[in-house]
């Protein structure tokens, strides 16, 4: 470093769509290195779907059994499978929360927010990361699906289809938890908030049971909340449209699941990126 | 002088509760030197490094960095500064060697400059054979290193620290003193704070002394010294003759704190005229020192002349640290 050190403006690019799109390269880098590298972390967020998945076939199985539509080939698995699908790809966002509130008690947001890079670059990686995250979450589930008599009524296209359309909304959501992490800062407030609003989410849903199953007061939010939607998007794909509930196509469910996720990225990648200019630790 | 690099001017900044952590605060800092900000715990030190480094925004007044307005175009003073803080934000599962090429890359340097970069930075700071380790198996001081070098892969003109040495120890410490002396020589400017007088003393060059948010003093260490008096005669006596020492010096100002539990300073205006007179009330007290010299006053003393306390007393319990 000779008298070049002081002579200022280090940037090389101009920034701009490239720019930004490199930032947010090297943030998702990091990240993945981050999760490759704790080894313990990525085993024991593989264990909740494995439990879950067991525990719901074969505790809850036999007595939902009965209500399911012929769609589900009279394996509660076979209705479930779609549902975990939705579902944890909306778990996915709490990781996004508690990366972020992990990077902001550890002052690595004020070095990120003390540097020349894109502003939308720290969220978008984060986010993206989780996404490849939740990408392997959602294989593992179908994986062990599979294992104990989970099987398609569609094709294999119907299942990947179905898993894009789960990643998609649960990324459209990481975005609302990303927003969440920033406000409320640390671990254990990240935690109590996906309790709060991911669990209550997920149960009145169509996910685990058929929501005509559920009171009438609840039935009508149960059937129209986007999980839901997201669900019977997931199920119609890898079921056919015998697995949804009257009056519903697969492709109408699955336009409304894009339109939701449309809707909540729309409104939360703002959020989030001004909650993140604002961050003051 | 040359033209100030840093320039602050009347700076506020309010904190949630009304703490005024800065509160009408203006610092010129010459381009090329290391620069001390002096203070106890809640002065508004890391508050003025957070407004310089576009972290926090401010109230009232004006503050420039390598000739840019912080307020007005924050995204080109962060292509001209490097930041170090308080804890180093260096990830722990990444090598070194990573964590010093992600910073470069987030500056906008193209790949394989931000390689060479990397590797020239880590070979200054002294850490070529650990780079390849995770940062989780480095000491405190080795830290502090990446982080150090994470803030000078870009080049910056302007290089904040933020208590670079808490919490390292005495050989880290001087290690990174050397190395900070080191990048002043190639050009970068440092403003950094530090609540450790001796830090200020032996690595800045110029010193500003903080205190509520204000300016108390500014000056180079031996300037600030000078404001006090010049000199102080420092001595040292017996425990059981010091409460008899004391009552004879009462009238010309001792003072029991100095830093050794048995010393005693009193402050020497007229220097060795003074210290004469110091060693004639002593004989007339029937007291034989066991050491007397006269000395310039540490920053130390030198802080409790210009700010009326102590540094370790905190003095507001907001969060301006």
């Amino acid at each position: 470093m000779g008298a070049a050190a002081a002579a200022g403006c280090p940037v090389v690019h101009p920034p701009g769509l490239r720019r930004t799109a490199r930032d947010i390269a090297v943030m998702t880098r990091r990240n993945l290195r981050h999760t490759v590298r704790l080894p313990g972390v990525l085993l024991l967020s593989s264990i909740m779907p494995v439990v879950f998945i067991l525990m719901f076939t074969y505790v809850f199985g036999g007595a939902v059994a009965q209500a399911l539509p012929p769609a589900a080939a009279g394996r509660y698995v076979n209705w479930l499978v779609p549902g975990l699908l939705a579902q944890f790809a909306l778990f996915a966002g709490a990781g996004t929360a508690a990366g972020l509130a992990d990077d902001l008690a550890k002052g690595s947001i004020d070095r990120f927010r003390s540097l020349p890079m894109a502003r939308v670059a720290v969220l978008a990686g984060r986010t993206l990361s989780d996404l490849c995250r939740s990408a392997l979450t959602l294989t593992l589930i179908s994986l062990v699906g599979f294992a104990i008599g989970f099987r398609w009524q569609t094709d294999l296209l119907g299942l990947l289809a179905g898993i894009g359309v789960a990643l998609v909304f649960g990324y459209a959501w990481s975005w609302v938890m990303a927003t969440v992490g920033l406000l409320v800062r640390t671990a254990e407030a990240v935690q109590a908030a996906v309790y709060i609003v991911v669990f209550p989410l997920g149960f009145t849903s169509a996910v685990f049971v058929p929501a005509q199953t559920m009171p009438s007061w609840l039935q009508p939010f149960a059937m129209h909340q986007p999980v839901t939607v997201t669900a019977n998007a997931v199920r119609g794909l890898i079921l056919g449209p015998g697995a949804l509930p009257a009056g519903q196509t697969v492709a109408g469910q699955v336009g409304l699941s894009l339109l939701w996720a449309t809707a909540i990225t729309a409104v939360c990648v703002p959020l989030a990126v001004r909650a993140y200019r604002r961050t003051v630790t | 002088m040359d033209e100030p690099i840093i320039e602050v001017d009347g700076l506020v900044k309010t904190f949630h509760g009304g703490v005024r952590a800065l509160d009408g605060l203006s610092v010129a800092v010459p381009p090329g030197v290391i620069y001390g900000l002096l203070g106890p715990n809640g002065a508004g030190k890391t508050t003025l490094i957070r407004v310089l480094a576009t972290l926090l925004p401010f109230e009232a007044g004006t503050a420039r960095v390598a000739g840019v307005d912080v307020g007005h175009d924050p995204a080109a003073v962060r292509a001209r500064i490097g930041l170090a803080g308080q804890y180093a934000a260096v990830d722990d599962y990444l090598t070194g060697w990573e964590n010093v090429e992600m910073v470069g890359l987030l500056y906008g340097l193209a790949r394989r400059e931000a390689r060479r970069r990397t590797t020239e930075v880590l070979d200054r700071i002294g850490l070529v054979e650990a780079a390849g380790r995770p940062v989780k198996t480095y000491s405190g001081g080795m830290r502090r290193r990446v982080d150090l070098a994470a803030s000078l892969v870009g080049r910056p003109a302007v290089l904040f620290l933020d208590e670079p040495t808490t919490g390292v120890d005495p050989a880290s410490r001087r290690e990174l003193w050397e190395l900070i002396r080191d990048l002043v020589d190639a050009g970068t400017t440092v403003l950094l704070t530090t609540q450790y007088l001796d830090e200020a003393d032996r690595l800045a060059d110029r010193i500003a002394v903080i205190d509520h948010g204000r300016l108390v003093s500014e000056g180079a260490g031996d300037q600030l010294k000078d404001q006090v008096g010049g000199a102080v005669v420092e001595l040292s006596v017996p425990d059981t003759d010091r409460a008899r020492t004391m009552a004879a010096l009462a009238n010309i100002g001792a003072d029991p704190h100095g830093s050794d539990s048995g010393a005693v300073v009193v402050p020497a205006p007229l220097g060795a005229r003074s210290l004469h007179r110091v060693l004639r009330d002593l004989e007339a007290a029937g007291v034989e020192p066991e050491r007397i010299g006269l000395r310039k006053p540490t920053l130390d003393e030198v802080f409790l002349t210009l700010t009326g306390h102590a540094t370790g007393t905190p003095v507001s319990s907001g969060k301006a640290a």
